[in-house]
């Protein structure tokens, strides 16, 4: 996810005594590790004979059942860096961290199944970009296609040199080894078997990164005395600091260890960073558009959000629960010295804790599912991208089927190469990560700007497309420029000369929003309307979505959001 | 899902990678069961139980999506 950028800067920055490996493994869960290559690569090959027409390597056929493609969805977000990285940031931040599980994605995810995923299924595209060459035209689609392809693929090489740290940091396996083995059995299984082979193998990743984990968790429990011993325990540990309350700190933002006051919280992470993600960033909206009908496309996101509230327990929980049973505290990676252990390994530490062999394996195996179902997230959405988004129309417009399907394949392995290099760049020019990172967060806000207007106002015409879209990422980038080594700046934005980077985050996307919003609103006021006939299956108004009034209560998406909500409710409620 | 161009539901693949895995650890569980590695909470045998729970899974997801059975 997007403030993984973040994250990834503390993960990267091991201290000297860390480099030892922490984890030893036994033959047994080396078996495990191997049966699981083995497992994706032979899916893979099995998928290949099904993946020979454009929409069923690039789209799955759409004929993925709602579960499925739920499963898909959540798990191509469940990387392991998110979960290494959450789970440090739980110790770090305490309960806080949940904001991004909770008001962060469910909000989001509810709207994309109930709002958005109607116009994305009706009008048959094959990806957010190709949405906006529909509704805006080709100039937006471009500026769309080309900057997203750019960044998945650059992050994908971030994401791959940080997964293969955390793996030689963890068990002391070489940098290459890593980087070179998941990598090509990811492009290996993608480029045979396409998005239907994304999508297998994310659903089996989805399994084994829950079993692999939530033992940690049980065990902790177990052994802190529940969630009041565990409460109890963190108070004796460091007396004085409340860990286990999401809302009550955020009143004043000194008086939380983020920085974060909850109009950030509600406005800039629930109403447009989560927004942004959720709903454009075509990673993840790539599952749904796969889903066999209308009814599915809008069930799976419902799906996902409910296992998107269940992962706080899999990922912050193991962190609040270092604070309560470790015997040593953690410390930012900044300043942790020799023999001391940072934040984010908080997670592995736990592992080692409770985890004998054969269970380890499979907490191993579990992350490097998360990293490979992240990887051929952004290989399988990068190889549509590039292929119809950007091959097509700019460079070979008259290709037949079979031509896209084998330029889908090269371009899986080629993207795949060229993550490769990034990740090597990066490992020799370290300050580039967090630029990539910064780059790909100046996105995802005015993208959802621009393709919600595009969905709710029918007056908004293909220049305010165009504008309000560039204008949203001129506003980010100058904003993320401004802040970048001037604290004293960080309050023109964030009403807070203390706002962390997360928080900074939040308020440049806010801004990067309103900007959209405003130079649609100007452009479209002084440019002339498409005609309605043209955009009957774009927009609100002009579309029309298939009642479900006919279905019983227990088969409407509507129920089950509603449902999902009011746990959502009693969750912050809860831990309020 | 994909079962009018007869394609193997992904739900098996889960069941035979959950049931094989299950084994494994199950197994292993029972190998250390006298002499328990130096882990927290190693008493209560965690891979015993945790492996016997995924066998049951597995075999759970090969039973209902084994080829040849009709499921909808």
């Amino acid at each position: 996810m997007i403030e993984i950028g973040v994250l990834l800067s503390h993960l990267l920055i091991v201290p000297a005594a860390a480099t030892g490996r922490m984890i030893s493994l036994r033959p047994v869960d080396l078996a495990i590790i191997v049966i699981y290559f083995a497992a994706v690569l032979g899916i893979g090959f099995y998928l290949k004979g099904y993946a020979k027409r454009g929409e069923d390597f690039f789209v799955a056929g759409r004929e993925m059942s709602a579960w499925v493609a739920g499963l898909a969805f959540i798990s191509a977000n469940l990387g392991s860096l998110e979960l290494l990285g959450w789970a440090g940031n739980a110790y770090q931040y305490g309960i806080l961290a949940a904001h991004w599980y909770w008001v962060g994605a469910i909000p989001a995810m509810l709207f994309l199944a109930l709002v958005m995923m109607p116009f994305y299924y009706i009008c048959r595209t094959h990806s957010v970009p190709g949405y906006l060459e529909l509704r805006y035209g080709r100039a937006t689609s471009g500026l769309s296609a080309i900057t997203f392809a750019v960044m998945t693929i650059l992050m994908s090489g971030v994401n791959m040199y940080a997964m293969a740290v955390v793996m030689q940091v963890i068990l002391g396996w070489n940098l290459h080894f890593s980087i070179w083995v998941s990598s090509l059995t990811v492009g290996i299984y993608v480029a045979l078997g396409g998005l239907f082979s994304a999508i297998f193998n994310e659903v089996i990743q989805f399994f084994l990164i829950w079993l692999g984990a939530l033992l940690i968790p049980i065990l902790g429990l177990i052994e802190a005395g529940g969630w009041s011993g565990m409460v109890a325990r963190i108070q004796q540990n460091f007396p004085g600091r409340d860990f286990t309350h999401m809302w009550g700190p955020m009143v004043n933002p000194s008086q939380n260890p983020m920085g974060v006051q909850w109009v950030a919280i509600v406005f800039g992470l629930g109403a447009v960073l989560s927004m942004g993600y959720w709903t454009t960033d075509f990673l993840v909206v790539q599952r749904i558009i796969a889903a066999k009908d209308i009814r599915a496309a809008k069930t799976a996101p419902i799906i996902g959000a409910f296992f998107k509230m269940a992962v706080p327990f899999i990922v912050i929980l193991p962190g609040l629960l270092g604070r309560a049973v470790l015997p040593f505290h953690l410390y930012p990676a900044d300043v942790a010295r020799a023999g001391q252990h940072t934040y984010d390994q908080v997670l592995p530490l736990m592992m080692a804790r409770y985890l004998g062999p054969g269970l380890l394996g499979l907490g191993i195996t579990a992350l490097i599912a998360g990293f490979m179902s992240g990887m051929a997230g952004n290989i399988s959405a990068f190889a549509t991208v590039w292929t119809y988004d950007i091959y097509r129309p700019f460079i070979k417009k008259d290709g037949t089927d079979r031509h896209y399907v084998a330029m889908g394949r090269w371009c899986t392995m080629i993207g795949l190469l060229i993550s490769i290099g990034a990740a090597y760049i990066v490992t020799h020019f370290g300050s580039l990560m967090d630029y990539v990172q910064a780059l790909f967060s100046f996105f995802i806000a005015p993208l959802f700007g621009t393709v919600i207007i595009g969905m709710l106002w029918k007056r908004a015409t293909k220049k305010a497309g165009f504008w309000g879209l560039l204008a949203g990422i001129t506003t980010a980038i100058t904003i993320f420029a401004l802040m970048r080594g001037h604290p004293e700046r960080v309050a023109w934005f964030c009403f807070y000369a203390g706002a962390k980077p997360l928080a900074q985050q939040m308020w440049q996307a806010l801004w990067a929003f309103i900007a959209v919003v405003t130079v649609s609103v100007l452009v479209t006021l002084v440019t002339k309307p498409r005609p309605d006939a043209e955009l009957r299956g774009l927009v609100m108004g002009l579309t029309e979505v298939p009642s479900e009034g006919d279905l019983p209560l227990v088969k409407r998406p509507v129920f089950w959001a509603g449902v999902c909500f009011a746990v959502f409710l009693v969750l912050q409620w809860i831990f309020r | 899902m994909s079962e009018d161009r007869h394609m193997i539901p992904v739900w098996l693949f889960v069941g035979i990678l959950l049931f094989l895995y299950g084994i494994l650890i199950f197994v292993s569980g029972l190998a250390e069961w006298s002499h328990p590695p130096n882990t927290e909470l190693s008493n209560l045998h965690a891979p015993v139980w945790w492996g016997a729970i995924m066998i049951a899974m597995g075999a759970l997801f090969i039973q209902t999506f084994r080829p040849g059975k009709k499921t909808k």
